[in-house]
């Protein structure tokens, strides 16, 4: 009886709304993925009951990997991430140690546009970025989104990795000095070693922000061989009025993979990146 | 100059005479801004520099690839002038406060189911995170398809329950449009707030909860008076952030009605994309995303200070 009463307790405050939850969350998902392997007369009747696939099919797959962009889409957008990411977490570590652990003039100037520079959004910044990368001459050209990517990622890493750089206690460092580390061994042989946690942190979560950039993709990449997953399949195919939904379908599940791979790896540590900057230790 | 640093730094054995740079590195303040100046440079170049470009630019009438022109505030009177700059600013408000309440309590239900022992837990906080995680385009894709006019999976839902005998058109009603971008955007910011919440919740030690429940406090009390404000600063952190990058939202609403029907769902920054490279004028463009900079900076400002304070 106890069982029992304990059960109908659980299924109430625990079951019923961690499914909700989990179905809420998880259906547009479910409804990528069956769209995708749907033939085109089961998507464009209004007679088929929708909620599963009675003959799948991956025709939709076979043509957006033949017809379409879609392969270089990714090769863009995995090398831009990459790079990005790489570029972003070596220049945001050399400015997190010395405002972690180091008194230098300026500090306090450093730190404010550190922080200015990660939450002044860049809806404010994309019309003048259009205009100087134009001006650069960079239109159309990966080098243009590997430009201005750092700068939503190299302010989020710094501020990040400073919180764990802070932790690492100054005794280690000073022994290593005594030993006769220079400042930059203490750096690179004590502090980044131990805090190889944080470095992961910041680099998967760099990584999925420049995996999900947009405006600027969006507004530099207008041809369709520089352009990213996200450009290439909101604008490539569409066409006209005309919605390739088995394909944009396909290309939006197989796009969203690499996030989801890397993700499904090092999900504690994406977790431990997000909620670092609000929840102290 | 901190003085026991430094102090060992010039006790530490230097190998030869000659390795003056390595000495100068050994500088606390010189090691310092020489491992800062590539980054601090990179930003004065591409935020510090656009930034005040954009103030150029919005004083100025100016097409693209021609020469720009000084007109003061006169693109800023315009707008203000402009009864769709009004649309666009009630669009914006009305898409953040409505998302942000239900962001916020969504979130809060997640983290406290969440915060129940049960097995495969990690897995579910996994899943749950993903549409975080998943890039905000694609999702919004699967979205565009949910709110197909015709082939809607709500409307196949709702028609054949019974619900409704026709089918909404939900991205072609303005009252729908701004429902559907709302849902998505809810959607999609939840699992941050879940997932930032329930880190909270788990720092709350459980003595604090047997403490309380023995002195007779309810379910509801122990939720008000230990768990609230407990998680209080995660909480206006986290919802902080949310409002920032909400008021300043570009993707889903470009993907899922690009601003329509009519102005209907424009908000700030999908109409100075309009604006400025739809219709290439950058000056106006830049004005107009300039005049979501006082909500802005009231909102970082209280953000930093809170930063700080705690």
């Amino acid at each position: 009886m106890v069982g029992g009463r304990q059960f109908g307790t659980r299924l109430f405050r625990l079951y019923l709304p961690l499914a909700v939850c989990l179905v809420l969350m998880l259906f547009p998902f479910y409804w990528m993925l069956i769209t995708s392997i749907k033939p085109n007369r089961e998507l464009y009747s209004q007679k088929i009951m929708p909620l599963i696939v009675h003959q799948p099919t991956l025709k939709h797959y076979v043509d957006l990997l033949t017809e379409t962009n879609f392969l270089t889409w990714t090769y863009n957008t995995m090398l831009v991430a990459i790079i990005t990411t790489a570029v972003s977490l070596v220049l945001g570590t050399m400015m997190a140690y010395p405002m972690a652990r180091m008194k230098f003039p300026g500090a306090a100037v450093v730190a404010i546009g550190v922080a200015a520079t990660y939450l002044v959004p860049q809806p404010l910044l994309f019309i003048p970025m259009a205009d100087i990368i134009n001006r650069l001459g960079l239109g159309n050209t990966l080098t243009a989104v590997m430009l201005t990517y750092p700068t939503l990622l190299i302010p989020f890493s710094a501020w990040l990795l400073m919180g764990y750089f802070k932790s690492v206690p100054r005794e280690l460092e000073e022994a290593a000095r005594i030993d006769g580390a220079s400042r930059l061994q203490a750096m690179t042989r004590i502090v980044l070693p131990l805090c190889s946690p944080g470095l992961l942190s910041a680099g998967i979560f760099a990584f999925t922000l420049a995996q999900n950039e947009f405006l600027y993709a969006l507004i530099f990449l207008t041809k369709s061989e520089v352009r990213t997953v996200p450009v290439g399949a909101i604008t490539e195919l569409i066409r006209g009025d005309v919605f390739y939904w088995g394909q944009l379908m396909a290309a939006a599940l197989l796009g969203s993979v690499p996030v989801a791979i890397i993700y499904s790896f090092f999900v504690d540590y994406y977790v431990a990146g997000l909620t670092a900057g609000s929840v102290k230790t | 100059m901190a003085v026991g640093p430094a102090t060992i730094a010039r006790a530490a054995p230097v190998v030869g005479r000659r390795a003056s740079p390595r000495r100068i590195l050994e500088r606390e303040g010189a090691f310092s801004w020489i491992m800062l100046a590539p980054g601090v440079l990179f930003l004065i170049a591409f935020v510090a520099y656009p930034f005040f470009y954009g103030i150029y630019l919005s004083l100025q009438e100016r097409q693209v690839a021609k020469a720009g022109l000084f007109v003061g505030l006169a693109n800023f009177v315009t707008l203000f002038h402009d009864g769709v700059f009004w649309q666009v600013s009630r669009n914006t408000f009305l898409y953040t406060i409505v998302t942000t309440v239900l962001k916020l309590l969504g979130g809060l239900a997640m983290a406290l189911v969440m915060n129940q022992t049960f097995r495969g837990r990690n897995l579910a906080r996994a899943f749950l995170l993903l549409p975080f995680i998943v890039p905000t385009i694609l999702s919004t894709i699967a979205w565009m398809w949910i709110f197909d006019p015709t082939f809607s999976v709500i409307n196949w839902t709702l028609v054949h329950t019974g619900a409704i005998s026709k089918g909404f058109s939900w991205l072609g009603n303005a009252t729908l449009a701004m429902v559907a971008i709302i849902i998505v955007n809810t959607w999609r910011g939840i699992p941050f707030y879940g997932i930032t919440l329930l880190a909270g919740l788990q720092t709350i030690s459980p003595d604090l909860y047997e403490a309380a429940a023995i002195d007779g406090a309810t379910v509801n009390q122990r939720f008000w008076h230990v768990t609230l404000p407990i998680i209080k600063p995660i909480l206006i952190i986290v919802t902080m952030f949310s409002i920032i990058f909400t008021f300043a939202d570009f993707q889903i609403v470009y993907a899922l009605t690009h601003g329509g029907p009519a102005n209907a769902t424009q908000v700030f920054v999908t109409y100075a994309f309009d604006l400025g490279m739809s219709a290439g004028q950058l000056g106006m463009g830049a004005a107009a995303a300039l005049t979501m900079l006082p909500a802005l900076i009231l909102l970082i400002i209280g953000l930093t200070f809170y930063l700080r304070r705690e």
